[in-house]
Parts: structure tokens; C-alpha cells; sequence
């Protein structure tokens, strides 16, 4: 039932006109780093993870707006829940596919991304690791941010709000990935975020 | 179609709250396999709350709900997604019911056999509805809640509608409906409201 939930996200989102939007946006940020600060290599290459992180963060919460609202206005979580499918599941579900659907084209931008804010092979490589490991924590965020705000009018700017000062943890460690340890609290962050979320989304989709 | 063993629906002394409006109250009613339920009343007497309560989507202020099996639900939204094909749709919701072998007989009874391969933004507001009731058909629920059925269908959709409706109680399944006159169920129990 998981994987059906699973399957038929990713279906929905592959589908969605806004596909490549948050890449689009992760990397056009990206670009625009270099402009903003100058063409000051070094400078621009001790920035870059930090760029990185806060464009991913950015791209994780464009989507936001679509994640649970059309699922609740369209009848969808009526349908689920009257065949006892249990609201954690589809929230654990919608994290996954969100997770898969921005991260996976996110990690094939990234050398493109690297090469603009100018940075070497191996802090790539180190922030492909940590970004691996601290988006399930963003899509986590996302989903429990979209699931709190659905239905309401100019949710996706509230949603903004909840989910930036939670992600704190993760981009700070995140950037910080080249510090001994970092990656471990990164993981730590993001596990306590993952386990969480379908918890605290599901009790806000429960309708009553 | 539905097993013969679904247990009789029955409600006692059901209570919904909406808001600060105590919708109903003391509300006590069953339904034996083969029976139907028709809702009556205003609109805003609580028949669609009812009918969430039923299918477990709201939670009563009072009173307890026990057996009526499997539920099949249809509200006033139809859950289908614009941009994906209506068989993908209803593919899906039949992979979630084990419905998947029914689901061909249950298109054909709604006459949307022909609208498999259209996205579902096309459809009209009736090839809507049908589609939401043959979900319902192919899920194979012992107990169908239908939620205004007969909204924005043409009479010829209406006719299939009370023709499925009689198989499934023919077959010992149960049936639960809030409509504004008569859909054809044949001797219906009712309930006012309001």
C-alpha cells in the first residue's frame, strides 16, 4: 500500500507542469551568486556550499503550495481515509515521493551549480554527500508545512515561515559538512525530522 | 460484488457537532444487508456530515457506529486528479481495494468505458460523477455512501445508477444516500433530518 502511495505521487509529480521548476530555480540561484558578490574566486568558493544549501532549501519549498492542498480540496484524502488508510502512511508516502522527485534531479544539477559558484572536485563530492543526507529533512519539513497550511489562503508564504527556522539544524550542519563530525549530526538532524514529520502531518490532514 | 456476510449498519444515538452547531443528535438508525437508507432533510441539516461519520472521515460528538462492512464513498469532490488518464485513476483506486478484475464490469455499468483514455480535466461534471461511482462499483464495499449520486447526471446515467444500486442490494449489500427526491432506489427506509 506504501509503495502504491509511493508510485502514484511520483506519477502525479512527473506529470506536473512545475517538474523541472525547482531545479530551474536551484540552479538559476546558483548563477546569480556570482553576480550578487562578485567575481571574487576565493571568496565565492569558501560561499559556495553555503549558496548550494540555501538554493536546495529554496527548491525543496517551491513546491510546498501542491504537496497536500489539492489532495484535501479534490476529495483524495476523504477517499483514503474512508478505506482506513491511515494518514501517517500517506504523509510517510508523500515525503518519500517529494524527497525522490526534487532530490534526484537536484543531485544531477549540481555539478552545473558547482561549476558556477567555482567550486573544486572534492568539497562537490562532500556536499553531494550532505545534501544526500539533510534533504529527506527538507522534504520532511515541506510536507508537514504544506499539510499545516492546506486550505488556506496564501499558505505557501506561511509555509515558508514554519519550515525556515526548522531547517536551521540541517543547514548548519550541512554547510558545515567539511568540519569533523558535522555529517553525523547532520544525520542525527535529519533522522529526528524524518521520524517525525508523517506524525505531525498526519494529525494536521486529520479533518475534523 | 459484495460479500452476503457484511454485518448490519447500526448507528446509536449518533450526535455531530460542526463548529458550535450541534448538527443532530440522539440519532439511532440500522440498516440490514439489502437495505438502503435515504437521507432527507434541508440543505445544512447535516446529511453529507452523516454520511462522514458513516465513512469514518469525522468522529461523532456522541453515539457509536458498529458494522456495515467495507465502505465505499462518494462525496460532493470525485478525487480525480486533472492531467492523469480517468483509467490510471481508477486503475489505482482499484489496486487499493483489490477491485483491479472488477473494475472492467464496474466502467461498463457507468458507461465510461469509452472515456478510459481521456485526461481527466476533460471530462464534464456527469462523466465525472459516473467515474466516482464506478469507483465505488469496483471497490466491492459492502456499504455505498453516495453523497447527492444523481447530481449533474442525464437520466439515461441515472437509470444505470439505480440498476447498480438494486444489483448491489440484490447481492446483500447496503446503501446510504442523501438526494433531494427520488433516485430509484426501490422501498428505501428514510431518514429526515433537520
Amino acid at each position: 500500500m506504501f509503495l502504491t502511495l509511493v508510485r502514484r505521487d511520483l506519477a502525479l509529480i512527473a506529470r506536473s507542469p512545475a517538474l523541472w521548476m525547482p531545479v530551474m530555480f536551484f540552479v538559476m540561484v546558483a548563477a546569480l551568486f556570482p553576480f550578487a558578490v562578485g567575481p571574487d574566486a576565493r571568496l565565492l568558493g569558501r560561499i559556495a556550499p553555503g549558496v548550494v544549501w540555501v538554493a536546495a532549501l529554496l527548491a525543496a519549498l517551491l513546491p510546498v503550495e501542491t504537496l497536500v492542498a489539492p489532495d484535501l480540496e479534490d476529495g483524495t484524502l476523504d477517499q483514503l481515509a474512508s478505506r482506513g488508510v491511515a494518514m501517517e502512511i500517506v504523509a510517510a508516502a508523500r515525503i518519500v515521493a517529494h524527497w525522490l522527485g526534487f532530490t534526484v534531479p537536484l543531485l544531477a544539477a549540481l555539478p552545473i551549480a558547482a561549476i558556477l559558484v567555482g567550486m573544486d572536485v572534492a568539497t562537490g563530492q562532500r556536499l553531494a554527500l550532505a545534501l544526500l543526507i539533510g534533504t529527506p529533512a527538507l522534504a520532511a519539513l515541506a510536507v508537514v508545512a504544506a499539510a499545516l497550511t492546506a486550505g488556506l489562503r496564501g499558505g505557501g508564504a506561511l509555509a515558508g515561515l514554519i519550515i525556515l527556522p526548522l531547517a536551521l539544524p540541517i543547514l548548519i550542519f550541512g554547510v558545515g559538512a567539511a568540519v569533523p563530525g558535522a555529517l553525523k549530526l547532520l544525520a542525527a538532524a535529519s533522522l529526528v525530522a524524518v521520524a517525525i514529520a508523517p506524525f505531525a502531518a498526519a494529525a494536521a490532514m486529520k479533518q475534523d | 460484488m459484495p460479500p452476503v456476510s457484511a454485518e448490519p449498519l447500526v448507528a446509536t444515538d449518533l450526535a455531530c457537532r460542526r463548529g458550535d452547531r450541534l448538527l443532530f443528535e440522539n440519532l439511532s438508525f440500522q440498516v440490514e444487508p439489502g437495505g438502503a437508507l435515504h437521507l432527507e432533510g434541508p440543505n445544512g441539516s447535516g446529511k453529507s456530515s452523516l454520511l462522514r461519520l458513516l465513512a469514518g472521515l469525522l468522529t461523532p460528538a456522541g453515539g457509536s457506529i458498529a458494522g456495515g462492512g467495507a465502505r465505499g464513498f462518494l462525496g460532493h469532490d470525485v478525487a480525480l486528479k486533472p492531467r492523469m488518464r480517468l483509467i490510471a485513476e481508477l486503475s489505482h483506486w482499484a489496486r487499493f481495494d483489490y477491485g483491479i478484475d472488477r473494475l472492467p464490469a464496474a466502467m461498463a455499468a457507468m458507461n465510461v468505458i469509452a472515456l478510459a483514455d481521456l485526461p481527466c480535466q476533460h471530462l464534464s461534471s456527469g462523466q465525472r460523477r459516473r467515474a466516482g461511482l464506478a469507483r465505488v462499483l469496483a471497490s466491492g464495499a459492502d456499504l455505498w455512501l453516495l453523497d447527492e449520486p444523481t447530481a449533474g447526471l442525464d437520466t439515461a446515467s441515472a437509470a444505470l445508477l439505480a440498476t447498480a444500486m438494486a444489483a448491489h442490494r440484490a447481492a446483500g449489500g447496503m446503501i446510504v444516500t442523501a438526494v433531494h427526491g427520488d433516485i430509484g432506489l426501490a422501498d428505501p427506509q428514510r431518514l429526515r433530518l433537520g
